[in-house]
């Protein structure tokens, strides 16, 4: 499903992403762990098409296409969706009508017919049961004035009216307690089927104990310094990071992610 | 220059002889509209050296000889397209300065008088409170737009809502510019006078029926007494070629209240002056807006709240959006008077800029004479924000739709206030009106 190979990036002229390869599946879980300024919102960002990075080298082939051609709103048409590490507030525009324009914009490419507001009142209904959304948050502005948790939880819930084939879900746990982090992460596994793929950013172990993992990633510097299965992530947990980005100096605290 | 704006004003000179000789009015309007030429004959149209007018220059309205509108003799307009469905029984409509009784409705004001304002003054039922009010607050002594206003005073509207008096229905008053001739100029006038403890709404509509040049030059006085309270709606949609300059004034008795908001969409050229004064306590108003201007126009709002005694409240919001080549002004000014203690201002104007090629001046002002005062006042302008665009893409929807989107959503700030859904309807549909879908 995506194939990412020898990816550069940079922002304002600094390199940040130093060759980046990983294949996903169909089905697959990966996890991206990292230090914190290793680049993993970075690639997030990249794969979402975000205008401020400037791909250098590589490729990205998500579905047989060239996904670096598309614009962002064509790449999420077309089935990706990047849940935000920060979500952005849109005053004045409630969560409804947001919603309902990127539903109808999805359903206008793949030839269907676009939901009128009281037809899509009754999916959104249906589709906020899977993350336990109040019907208050729906009239809402997006995101104004949402705690940190709410917005983590309305990511998911567009996530769920958008059914992506591919999700990139940047630290959705951060900002969650531990009730929320449990129906969010239901919710996710709701989700998955055997024909899309996520890929989830963490720095917490626990989320994967929810969300299980196939392979766990560990960027660092702008590169994948090391790759395993589930079991690498409880190796993280109780090692930290230095291991892998520094493996000579034991117990050194002299990393330096983005140099 | 100097030459063809003294040639304008011989032009309306010459309506003015015109019309004392044909249709004079009754003798104490005649008074004070002889008295109101007079002035403007002195003060002519304001010009770009007085500091109040610094950017938005009369001088194409000035030049071009427009002629005042006389009364329309049984002309046949549809003006019901005009009506907001709340007021279907509740309209009065304004034909080019003049009221017309064949197309206004009334059923739903049996309360309260609502009449041409000539028949106000000359009538001995009405022509107390008529005469105390006319041309007080929106005094034309210093005034050359105020004057030219009211020595063209022969009809508009009169509406008195007596004591205790709780007007359910909206009211509205639709000023009609109508295609009787090119370059026409009208004059409407409103006065309006709410006794203690009433409650009304007003919604002043002014549309055109052609897109013509003309000038509109309006005034409009409202007096709120103890405990009235006066929910008031403009809407400025004149035709795209239109020269509209128009006045506000209002006065606020104890503990009453005045929530208004002025929607200006329309005229090549706009400019509303609209003052409040606050000169009893417990007085509590609202003065919002929103102007939206497109390639070659340029609208401007200058604004006066004047906080003349202690406790009273004053909220301002103003939101522009300006795209293409277009010039917006706000200037509001805010005084607290020596005494008006435990005053509560609060003013905002925000910008969004759609094209590199718009501009906007904006300046609001605080003069402070009060210690005991809570006052907070900010202007931004700013363009749309490239986060916000590309969360929006990040979720499928094309950057087009996504900047209408967000444009929508500077714009609802203001439009959700509106209380008249019909009007919340037809602002959506011109803030979304390239937006191909209907979003409720
Ligand atoms: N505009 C910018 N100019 C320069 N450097 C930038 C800019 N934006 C981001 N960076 C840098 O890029 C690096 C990678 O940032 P990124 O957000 O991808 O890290 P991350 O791995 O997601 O970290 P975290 O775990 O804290 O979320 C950081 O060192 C950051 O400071
Ligand atoms: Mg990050």
């Amino acid at each position: 499903m995506l194939e990412i190979r020898n990816l550069h990036a940079a922002i304002n002229g600094n390199e940040i992403l130093k060759g980046i390869n990983l294949t996903v599946k169909k089905g697959e879980i990966h996890a991206i762990m990292g230090p914190n300024g290793s680049g993993k919102s970075t690639l997030a960002k990249v794969l979402a098409g975000h205008p401020q990075y400037e791909v250098t080298a590589g490729e990205v082939i998500y579905e047989g296409k060239n996904l670096l051609e598309l614009a962002p709103d064509e790449r999420a048409r077309e089935g990706v969706f990047m849940a935000f590490q920060y979500p952005i507030e849109i005053p004045g525009v409630s969560n409804a009508q947001f919603l309902r324009l990127a539903y109808n914009e999805k359903r206008k490419h793949l030839g269907e017919e676009e939901l009128d507001p009281l037809e899509f009142k009754d999916l959104l209904k249906e589709r906020a049961k899977v993350v336990e959304m109040d019907a208050s948050f729906m009239t809402r502005s997006v995101n104004e004035g949402f705690s940190g948790g709410e917005k983590k939880r309305n990511e998911i819930l567009q996530m769920a009216v958008l059914e992506p084939k591919l999700a990139v879900l940047d630290e959705t746990d951060s900002g969650l307690d531990i009730d929320a982090l449990r129906v969010v992460a239901g919710g996710v596994n709701q989700l998955l089927t055997p024909d899309n793929a996520i890929i989830v950013v963490t720095h917490y172990q626990r989320l994967l104990n929810y969300i299980v993992p196939d392979y766990v990633h560990v960027l660092a510097g702008g590169r994948i310094a090391r790759e395993g299965g589930k079991e690498l992530a409880l190796e993280l947990e109780s090692k930290g990071y230095d291991w892998i980005t520094n493996p000579n100096v034991a117990g050194s605290a002299n990393l330096n992610a983005a140099s | 220059m100097v030459t063809e704006i003294a040639k304008t004003e011989n032009n309306y000179q010459a309506a003015f002889r015109a019309v004392r000789a044909s249709s004079p009015t009754v003798p104490w309007l005649e008074l004070v509209r002889g008295s109101a030429m007079e002035r403007f004959e002195q003060l002519g149209f304001p010009a770009v050296h007085n500091e109040e007018w610094k950017y938005t220059n009369l001088a194409p309205l000035a030049k071009q000889e427009f002629v005042p509108a006389t009364r329309p003799a049984g002309v046949v307009i549809d003006a019901e397209r005009f009506v907001f469905p709340e007021t279907a029984t509740a309209h009065l409509v304004v034909v080019n300065g003049f009221f017309s009784e064949e197309l206004s409705v009334k059923t739903g004001l049996e309360n309260v008088i609502a009449i041409d304002l000539l028949s106000a003054v000359a009538d001995a039922r009405y022509n107390k409170v008529a005469r105390s009010y006319l041309a007080r607050n929106a005094g034309y002594h210093n005034n050359g737009l105020s004057a030219l206003n009211t020595a063209f005073l022969q009809s508009g509207v009169f509406l008195w809502i007596p004591r205790n008096v709780k007007v359910e229905t909206p009211i509205q008053v639709t000023f009609l510019a109508d295609a009787g001739r090119a370059d026409s100029a009208a004059f409407p006038r409103l006065l309006v006078v709410a006794e203690e403890n009433s409650s009304a709404t007003l919604i002043e509509n002014f549309v055109s029926t052609h897109d013509q040049q003309y000038f509109t030059n309006a005034v409009a006085e409202i007096v709120i007494k103890d405990g009235a309270r006066l929910e008031h709606y403009r809407m400025q949609r004149e035709s795209s070629k239109a020269f509209h300059t128009s006045i506000t004034s209002a006065e606020l008795g104890r503990n009453s209240s005045y929530d208004t908001t002025s929607i200006n969409l329309g005229g090549r050229l706009s400019r509303h002056d609209i003052s409040v004064v606050l000169d009893h306590e417990g007085a509590e108003c609202w003065v919002d807006g929103l102007y939206l201007a497109g390639s070659d126009q340029h609208t401007d709002t200058h604004s006066v709240i004047d906080h003349q005694q202690p406790h009273c409240n004053s909220h301002q919001l103003y939101k522009g959006i300006l795209d293409g080549n277009a010039r917006a002004v706000f200037n509001g000014k805010i005084f607290v008077r020596e005494g008006a203690q435990k005053t509560d201002a609060m003013q905002t104007n925000k910008n969004l800029l759609l094209s590199p090629q718009a501009r906007v001046d904006t300046k609001p002002q605080l003069e402070i004479y009060a210690d005991d005062v809570k006052c907070a006042h900010g202007a931004a302008v700013g363009q749309l924000d490239q986060e916000e665009l590309f969360y929006l893409q990040a979720r499928g929807i094309n950057p087009e739709l996504g900047r209408s989107l967000l444009t929508y959503g500077f714009a609802e700030e203001v439009i959700e206030k509106i209380k008249i859904d019909s009007i919340r309807a037809q602002l959506d549909e011109v803030v979304l009106r390239q937006l191909n879908t209907q979003l409720e």
